[in-house]
């Protein structure tokens, strides 16, 4: 499904990784890890499409991202450190507003059910401004759960989130991957997922020797 | 075919070949520009006759009107490199680019400062909303907005990448910009104002001009390929081939 | 495709009018800004006529630009530039919505307002009209032309003074003719050359600013 082939990144003059395949198949869930500054958002960003790699490329469905973003953006939702969350905006406008950027029309009880699983029922009329961080950053697993994607990235879901919250998120990737999509995650807390899980040690690709090349 | 074409100019803009390859180049821009430099302005300065309504004065064209040229072209020049380094992604090109910035801006001074000294003479005063001195300061302006970006992001692709689109947008604006300016110029003019280029110049005075304005080009030449190989050695400094000369090895 | 386009516009307007204090802010700036010149120059008939174009013209490019920042400050800080740029939908189409919205918002309400700052300039009423026209066809040149200009500056600490050095430059055409239509019409002449030009710089800014604030924004969010 998701390939990742010799993918190479430098940022601010120092190379984080280089020369890192891997490829992603449905149903699978892989974990990337490393100290921090290693670059795992560097990596999801990249696998994203958001950022440019210095080297390599990312193959959705045997197709480069970059000539194929229309069905790779419907098939893939991201969320990152940044909580996407506008102040002035109810909890339901927001989800909203995310969710008109995928062109998804989604029924507003489909839309209030994730909410309230997201333990947001209630909350559908009070602004952003109002929110605390873990609430808003329950607002996005809202959006991810309804986005429709076989593929998630999701770069520190937990931050933010209190207990329930962790175990919302692991049941919702359980569920996910239950139902055949694949995810990609970053986390520095613990996950319990009683699943298989794939997990990359970016740390072991950033070749110390790379100044050697000309 | 196209691998092997592509593997080739890889090869040739590699910093590291660059680097070697520019050294051997520089000697000869920099003395042909100042051969030919010294030979036009002697023919400028001694040699063409002095104008009829001008006199002596007018012999500043020599140094104003290729910088005018230079400050036009070294911009393209910019633009060009910069689109080859965001689409190709090849690093020397946007080198290039970065280095030509300041050799463009300072040519626009240059024909600034030549350009009001020359109308000290001719209009009483060292400046006149003239329509060529006005797109020239705007070109200058363009040329501090490419700098500015260029020094203000801090990753260096990013900066590239980022200062080269505008370039490339100020060369879609130049000659929109060049156009509304003599349109306004034109509305604006009292008195008409002497211009250099015209129609019927002598050819004594039209060779050394063109003199000038190849030794100016040469020694863009040679000036960009200093600067781009000073852009190099900085920007690849934790690379083994800088490191291999500056440590001798 | 549509869909998204109005989505978002409709989503900015809303955002804006959430909060309303700050949506006049650009225009009062706009009108104190003239105001200042009868009092630095002269309140004279002759010598507000003599000026109002230009200064009209200026303080409407003044008010765009310090505006521009909300074009994609906002977005960028909270991370929904991020998935804007993650929608399947093209970006073109999701920058020409925040640009439409940018718009009406300012340039609009600058064009809204123009005849008063006519009348405050001493202008003939004639020229009043051919000034709100060359408004509607200029303001739009400076939220596309700017939208570049933020795009590029917007992952900047302090862009602000850099954002008008980029931006200013590109702005002359229009303000030459802009401010010249307005100049002419108080003489009774004819201004069609004038206004077709804007028109065509609109109709060249519409189809590449777009694409390459688009290609800015990819540039901007790969670091």
């Amino acid at each position: 499904m998701l390939e990742i082939r010799a993918l190479e990144c430098i940022r601010d003059d120092r190379l984080l990784f280089s020369d890192l395949n891997f490829s992603l198949s449905a149903g699978e869930v892989m974990q990337v890890e490393g100290p921090n500054g290693c670059g795992k958002t560097s990596l999801l960003r990249i696998v994203c499409g958001l950022r440019q790699p210095e080297e390599g490329e990312v193959l959705w469905q045997g197709e480069s991202i970059r000539h194929n973003r229309e069905d790779y953006y419907a098939n893939m939702v991201y969320i990152g450190h940044l909580p996407c969350i506008k102040g002035d905006l109810t909890v339901l406008e927001n989800v909203r507003a995310l969710l008109d950027t995928r062109s998804l029309s989604i029924d507003a009880k489909t839309t209030e059910a994730a909410l309230a699983r997201v333990g947001l029922a209630g909350f559908e009329d009070v602004p952003g401004k109002a929110l605390s961080s873990g609430q808003r950053r329950r607002i996005l697993l809202a959006f991810v759960e309804l986005a429709g994607a076989k593929l998630w990235i999701l770069d520190e879901p937990l931050t933010a989130l209190d207990v329930q919250g962790v175990a919302l998120m692991e049941s919702m990737i359980l569920e996910h991957r239950a139902a055949g999509g694949s995810v990609m995650f970053t986390t520095h807390h613990g996950m319990q997922l009683d699943c298989d899980m794939r997990s990359i040690e970016l740390s072991a690709y950033s070749h110390a020797d790379w100044q050697e090349r000309d | 075919m196209f691998k092997a074409i592509w593997r080739w100019i890889q090869r040739f803009s590699s910093p590291k070949y660059f680097y070697e390859m520019s050294a051997r180049l520089i000697p000869w821009f920099a003395v042909s520009a100042l051969i030919i430099g010294v030979y036009g302005l002697y023919l400028g300065l001694f040699k063409a006759p002095p104008d009829y309504q001008q006199g002596e004065s007018y012999r500043i064209i020599f140094i104003h009107v290729p910088a005018a040229w230079m400050s036009l072209f070294v911009y393209m020049v910019m633009a060009i490199s910069a689109g080859i380094g965001i689409i190709w992604q090849i690093r020397l090109a946007d080198m290039v680019a970065a280095a030509s910035a300041p050799i463009g801006a300072s040519f626009a001074f240059l024909a600034l400062v030549t350009g009001s000294l020359w109308g000290k003479p001719m209009w009483g005063t060292y400046w006149v909303w003239d329509a060529r001195l006005t797109s020239e300061l705007i070109l200058l302006f363009l040329y501090f907005g490419y700098m500015a970006l260029q020094s203000a992001i801090e990753d260096q692709r990013s900066a590239d990448r980022a200062s080269g689109l505008l370039a490339i947008v100020g060369v879609v604006n130049i000659p929109i910009i060049h156009y509304s300016v003599e349109w306004w110029n034109t509305l604006h003019q009292g008195a008409t104002v002497a211009k250099f280029d015209k129609p019927s110049m002598h050819i004594d005075m039209l060779i050394p001009l063109l003199l000038m304005a190849l030794a100016f080009k040469l020694f863009y030449f040679a000036m960009v390929l200093v600067r781009t190989r000073n852009e190099a050695l900085y920007r690849d400094r934790n690379r083994r081939w800088v490191r291999e000369l500056i440590t001798g090895l | 495709m549509l869909k998204a386009y109005y989505y978002l516009l409709m989503r900015d307007l809303r955002l804006a009018f959430r909060s309303r204090h700050e949506l006049a802010n650009p225009l009062i700036f706009f009108v104190l800004v003239v105001t200042l010149f009868p009092l630095a120059v002269s309140p004279t008939t002759e010598a507000l006529r003599t000026m109002a174009p230009g200064v009209i013209w200026v303080s409407a490019l003044l008010a765009v630009l310090l505006s521009l920042d909300r074009l994609f400050k906002q977005d960028f800080e909270d991370g929904s530039l991020d998935q804007l740029m993650l929608s399947p939908n093209p970006l073109v189409v999701l920058v020409l919505a925040k640009v439409t919205a940018h718009w009406f918002l300012t340039g609009l309400p600058l064009v809204l307002i123009a005849p008063l700052l006519g009348l405050f300039m001493a202008l003939p009423d004639e020229s009043v009209e051919v000034l709100v026209y060359s408004l509607l066809l200029g303001t739009p040149v400076l939220s596309l032309i700017g939208a570049i200009g933020v795009s590029l500056t917007v992952a900047v600490n302090r862009g602000g003074v850099l954002l008008s050095l980029i931006v200013l430059p590109l702005y002359i055409p229009v303000l030459i003719f802009g401010a010249n239509a307005v100049d002419v019409a108080m003489d009774g002449l004819p201004v069609r050359g004038q206004l077709f030009f804007l028109a065509a710089v609109l109709a060249l800014a519409l189809s590449l600013a777009p694409l390459a604030t688009a290609v800015a924004l990819r540039i901007t969010a790969s670091r």
